[in-house]
């Protein structure tokens, strides 16, 4: 069956929004900067949903002629061409319709700005790449969009790049990303190596690949560790994880857009893109699961005692990402994707929630300077807490379906070298946490009373949006900005029912992990435990405690327990010390890894290039010719009676030896 | 493969030698006429870019061997021949050249003050030696070339440079030099070494059967001269200085030319001439690369100048060439051919841009600048995009070399796994990436804290017309570069036959049995597995 959707056009034409805006933006209206953007965005929306619905007319896969070859050299080519399969589908979805609805956001959020077309350039341009990412059909291309989503995600990290803060952010998020793509360019290697070495063709498409898994049962391990050293640094797992809370220091609509809904998930797509050579290796899917459910846990640690509401949201995604390895990396690829999936919703919405706070508090960020704003921003707060109770696993919304499906895969795995109830209790431990500080944050922002004063906090007033509104009354934001919120929160709620389990009643079968059987087939082998009376158990033993958590967390943020937080901080100094400074790991970055280079660096421009290179061997040697010159020129003097003494006591000198001889 | 006169019209003579031609216009022009003598320089080096166009539309694809070749006695005495030609690695290096220069000398409209006639005058010979060089396909021809680079370059940095530029140039003149003069002797032993008819063609050397011993000893030189051209560690001191010291014009041809030529004279003379000791020498010269690579980025994180990082970040992006060049395989070859045109375009242009900061603040320290990008808005993006090219962002012409090179020595199949030395080597992408964006950030973002930085005025229009053909190759090139590759390939594959075929002579016992004990590792490791 052929279909004619013009797929690549999903891809270019974010491509060509981002070149109009940033070659010529400069001259246009922001309603014309916003337009081009947003339907640079909205008709890849359309195309993604046409081929969607083609795919679910029974079509395999849309893989169209590549467009041109990019590179061929002794027997390597690369493809520049685009697919769409069951995987790929799901993730235009996502990214696209999301992607809009943050676009329509950012229109106003970003109202008055002074860079404003070239905050949609670069948004577009991310949307590019991103969708190069997901949609391009060999490893090289996922590669290029793989750096290309980190120079977008660096442009927008330091937008505001007159704070030194900021700028240092992009920074440092581009660096720990090239890390892992150090990791992944060495997994790509090996993988021709393995192709090489049996005499296949080098072809990295994803369909050869597949069909040539067979030969890379001997270096299964070391290509997937290396590309899971990859997958880590974008998506932000132990131990590459630090860059992600400091992208916050980006505008909200890119800390829920890249940070949270799309770009963060593409280790978890990379590792079901290639599930065929994963499973290959328990040893790695044993490393991703572990990776996966400490990240998930650590992560939610840290998430308690931050007062900046992003950096909750930040460290609750590196948090919920590591939930999403953990499924993968048991085997439940169907599991890990939809948790990306409804994760995109609730994380986009408490992102652009927390935006739309930010916003109406002019640039405030700290939680404990909020509180009270349920009833000045009524469709903020509703949102927020729906999409709060999607992340906590409040029964039947989104989270729950997803992170439940993903605890017990965990648990039912025999794949992993651990044991399956291991993770699955770290993983119910993490969730524990996520419900206290979730539920932390809400209360602190929205419930009790307001605790800002008025008229200060506009620190970041060179963002330009002060202008353009009071600073009296704070009051909800505009219909630009609670409309995505609203149709992100009933995603939130209903996302779940795309992944209803199996032992729902009238539901045999996961349509979600139905979907995407096809992409792997590899995975089929993969044995579960199948008890569904132990799930439900297990569920039910998982929901109570988070509901324990939660209500535990209102008590003592909203309810009459408001005196714990400083008690128990007090009692429980050093802990709160170590957790308050998040175990000091930045810091420890810092003293062991980055000082060193840079002082390495040093010593080695100053003593070893400088001191011994140049100076003892080039100008050493210069040195010794020089000396031999003078000592040279000493015997041609050119005065005549010198060379007569000098032959006269020659002659003498010989004589005196003859004769001694 | 016989030398003739293929050629109906000597194209590659008349893109040689027009330069030399220009520069003698020149000199009947009075010093007084500035803006005619500039004028003249630029437009006569914008028409030996256009007449240098024909050789690549000329050039066949499919054919590895010379093209356009011209073929003329000149000392019949002593068997020198006047012997030109381009195959599929000078090729581009010529256009690179011919397309630098009127770049480059519209750069440098403003900045050089002084004798103004006499740096023209030095700019068209230097070019004229360049493409000699590269054209030439004898020996003495080609070492009359080498050196006449030298006395332009010399000069430039000499006259025109900064205020320690005699240090710099006796360093960087007497560090080529000896380098150049031991390569003379090597070339002197192999002529005595040939039987027959006297010749310095380098086609009949490429048949000259040498014991491993001699090979070695004259590699050696050879590598020597070339290594210090690369510059490969640790014969790369004189660069950062000749570099810091030079004009803009200077650091851009010594950055996008000059130094090619070290690379080039490795493929054209050193590799082929000399199979077996290449063969032996593969680790080491892969080693130093991989060092180069590594070392260089360190050296660039360390420094407070801006050209002195984009200097030292020479050493570590021609690593990348030396690794590809010592991986030996196709894509290896290939990538490294590409890296050079990458470099002399990236650099280039990054030299370009300092420049333009430069003429404006006259300080390149990092410490001057910060938040540039508020008053300067589009040499920020014209910066970025030639940083990203750089650190071989995919879409811009640095990562297909990038990636070549790596995945062509990791996939190396001569007898010398090489697969550490990526592993080491890509370490260099992360660091690549360290001190480009923290150069970036230092001098672009942050905010706009002194007085002298607000008065700075974007790019006009001058700058504008000369850098933007460089960032559209940049683009090209990064998208689009099969019609380069298409073009190398098939002299690459003859370069890599001739590298790799051993030529020892029958009775050279020692010798035969230390690379048929090399040769044996690769089938070792096979079996160990």
């Amino acid at each position: 069956m052929e279909t004619q959707i013009p797929i690549h056009l999903i891809v270019l034409l974010p491509l060509l929004g981002a070149a109009i805006n940033g070659l010529f933006g400069r001259r246009f209206s922001e309603g014309t900067i916003a337009g081009i953007a947003c339907l640079a965005t909205f008709i890849p929306f359309m195309l993604s949903v046409q081929a969607f619905l083609a795919l679910q007319g029974g079509l395999e896969r849309i893989a169209p002629a590549p467009l041109f070859t990019w590179f061929a050299s002794g027997g390597f080519k690369v493809e520049l061409g685009f697919v769409i399969d069951h995987l790929t589908s799901i993730f235009t979805l996502v990214v696209t319709g999301i992607g809009f609805l943050i676009h329509l956001y950012s229109a106003k959020y970003m109202e008055g700005d002074e860079g404003f077309y070239k905050f949609f350039a670069y948004l577009n341009l991310f949307l590019f790449s991103m969708l190069m990412l997901i949609m391009g059909e060999n490893l090289i291309l996922m590669f290029v969009g793989w750096e290309g989503v980190g120079l977008c995600s660096y442009l927008l990290i330091g937008f505001w790049y007159q704070e030194n803060a900021n700028a240092d952010a992009g920074k440092k998020a581009f660096i720990t990303n090239r890390v892992g793509d150090f990791g992944f360019l060495l997994g790509i290697f090996f993988i021709l190596y393995a192709l090489a070495e049996t005499g296949k063709p080098m072809s990295l498409s994803f369909t050869d690949l597949q069909a040539n898994a067979g030969v890379f049962a001997g270096l299964a391990t070391t290509i997937c560790l290396l590309l899971f050293v990859g997958a880590a640094g974008k998506s932000a797992q132990v131990p590459l994880y630090v860059w992600l809370p400091d992208a916050m220091a980006g505008p909200t609509p890119v800390s829920a857009l890249i940070h949270a809904a799309t770009m963060v998930t593409a280790g978890i797509y990379m590792v079901a893109r290639l599930n065929f050579l994963f499973v290959q290796s328990p040893m790695a899917m044993t490393v991703v699961a572990c990776v996966g459910a400490f990240t998930a846990l650590f992560a939610a640690t840290m998430g308690f005692l931050q007062n900046d509401i992003k950096k909750v949201l930040a460290y609750s995604t590196v948090s919920q990402l590591g939930y999403m390895f953990m499924g993968v990396g048991v085997g439940a690829f169907g599991a890990g994707l939809f948790h990306v999936v409804t994760h995109a919703f609730f994380k986009a919405c408490l992102f652009l929630g927390s935006g739309s706070v930010i916003y109406a508090l002019h640039h405030e960020q700290d939680i404990r300077k909020m509180g009270g704003l349920f009833k000045k921003m009524p469709i903020t707060a509703w949102t927020f807490l729906l999409s709060t109770m999607a992340i906590a696993g409040f029964p039947l919304f989104s989270g729950f379906f997803s992170k439940d499906e993903i605890l017990w895969k965990a648990f039912a795995n025999q794949t992993t070298l651990v044991p399956g109830w291991a993770l699955w209790s770290v993983g119910v431990l993490a969730a524990v946490c996520t419900a206290f500080y979730m539920v932390r944050v809400f209360c602190l922002t929205f419930l009790g009373e307001y605790r800002g004063g008025h008229n200060d906090h506009h620190g970041h007033d060179s963002h330009g949006h002060d202008d353009h509104h009071g600073h009296g009354e704070i009051h909800e934001t505009p219909g630009f900005m609670t409309a995505p919120l609203i149709i992100l929160a009933v995603g939130a709620v209903f996302g779940g029912l795309a992944g209803l389990p199996h032992w729902m009643p009238g539901h045999p079968t996961n349509w979600f992990e139905h979907w995407l059987s096809p992409v792997f087939t590899a995975a089929e082998p993969l044995k579960f435990l199948d008890n569904t009376s132990l799930e439900l158990a297990l569920m039910a033993v998982s929901v109570s405690l988070c509901a324990l958590s939660a209500g535990v967390a209102y008590y003592m943020y909203a309810g009459g327990g408001q005196h714990l937080p400083a008690q128990l901080a007090a009692r429980m100094k050093p802990l709160y010390t170590l957790v308050y400074n998040k175990y000091w790991v930045d810091e420890l970055y810092q003293a062991v890894i980055v000082s060193p280079i840079k002082a390495f660096s040093r010593f080695c421009w100053r003593v070893i290039d400088d001191g011994l290179i140049d100076g003892a061997l080039v100008n050493g040697t210069a040195g010794v010719v020089n000396l031999s010159g003078r000592l040279v020129r000493l015997f041609t003097s050119g005065d005549v009676q010198r060379y007569a003494t000098v032959l006269f006591v020659g002659v003498w000198v010989l004589l005196v030896f003859w004769l001694a001889r | 493969m016989n030398l003739e006169n293929s050629s109906q019209f000597p194209w590659l003579t008349l893109v040689t030698l027009l330069p030399l031609l220009g520069a003698l216009l020149l000199t009947a022009v009075p010093r007084v006429h500035e803006g005619l003598l500039k004028g003249l320089a630029l437009g006569w080096s914008l028409i030996v870019f256009v007449v240098s166009l024909p050789i690549y539309f000329k050039f066949d694809p499919s054919n590895a061997g010379y093209q356009l070749t011209e073929l003329h006695e000149w000392i019949p005495a002593i068997g020198v021949q006047y012997a030109l030609g381009v195959d599929g690695i000078s090729l581009w290096l010529v256009m690179l050249s011919t397309f630098l220069t009127p770049i480059i000398l519209l750069g440098s409209w403003t900045s050089i003050e002084t004798r103004v006639k006499e740096f023209l005058i030095c700019f068209l010979l230097l070019e004229t030696a360049m493409l000699g060089a590269l054209v030439s396909l004898d020996l003495f021809l080609f070492y009359i070339f080498w050196e006449l680079m030298l006395i332009p370059m010399y000069l430039l940095i000499g006259v025109w440079g900064g205020t320690n530029r005699i240090a710099a140039t006796i360093k960087f003149f007497l560090m080529t030099a000896v380098g150049s003069l031991l390569m003379l002797v090597a070339m002197f032993y192999i002529y005595q070494r040939r039987d027959g008819a006297p010749s310095f063609l380098l086609q009949d050397y490429l048949t000259l059967s040498l014991t491993l011993t001699e090979q070695l000893y004259l590699f050696g030189a050879f590598a020597l001269a070339f290594a210090i051209k690369v510059p490969m560690v640790p014969f790369h001191t004189w660069l950062p200085r000749a570099h810091t010291e030079a004009p803009t014009a200077g650091s851009v041809v010594l950055a996008g030319v000059l130094l090619k030529m070290g690379t080039y004279g490795f493929v054209r003379f050193a590799m082929p001439l000399f199979p077996d000791a290449t063969l032996v020498a593969t680790p080491y010269i892969a080693g130093l690369a991989t060092v180069g690579i590594v070392y260089g980025a360190l050296l660039a994180l360390a420094q407070s100048d801006v050209k002195k990082l984009v200097a030292y970040s020479s050493v570590s992006h021609l690593g990348f060439v030396m690794l590809g060049l010592a991986a030996m395989s196709t894509q290896g070859v290939t990538g490294a051919m590409l890296q050079m045109l990458n470099h002399g375009i990236s650099t280039g242009a990054l030299f370009l841009l300092v420049g333009c900061i430069y003429e404006r603040r006259h300080t390149r320290q990092i410490a001057d600048f910060g938040g540039i990008t508020q008053v300067m808005p589009w040499f920020a993006v014209m910066f970025l995009i030639v940083t990203m090219s750089s650190i071989g962002l995919p879409g811009t012409n640095g990562f297909v070399g990038e990636f070549l090179v790596l995945s062509g020595t990791f996939l190396a199949d001569g007898p010398w796994d090489l697969r550490w030395y990526v592993a080491v080597a890509a370490t260099g992408v992360i660091l690549g990436a360290f001190y480009m964006l923290w150069m970036f950030q230092r001098v672009m973002f942050g905010p706009l804290k002194n007085e002298k930085n607000k008065k700075l005025t974007d790019l006009n229009l001058r700058e504008w017309v000369v850098l933007t053909p460089l960032i559209v190759l940049i683009f090209v090139m990064g998208i689009k570069p099969q019609f380069i590759i298409d073009r190398m390939e098939p002299s690459i594959e003859a370069f890599r036959k001739v590298a790799t075929t051993s030529r020892l002579p029958a009775d050279d016992a020692e010798g035969r049995a230390r690379i048929a004990e090399i040769r044996q590792r690769k089938t070792n490791a096979a079996e160990a597995k």
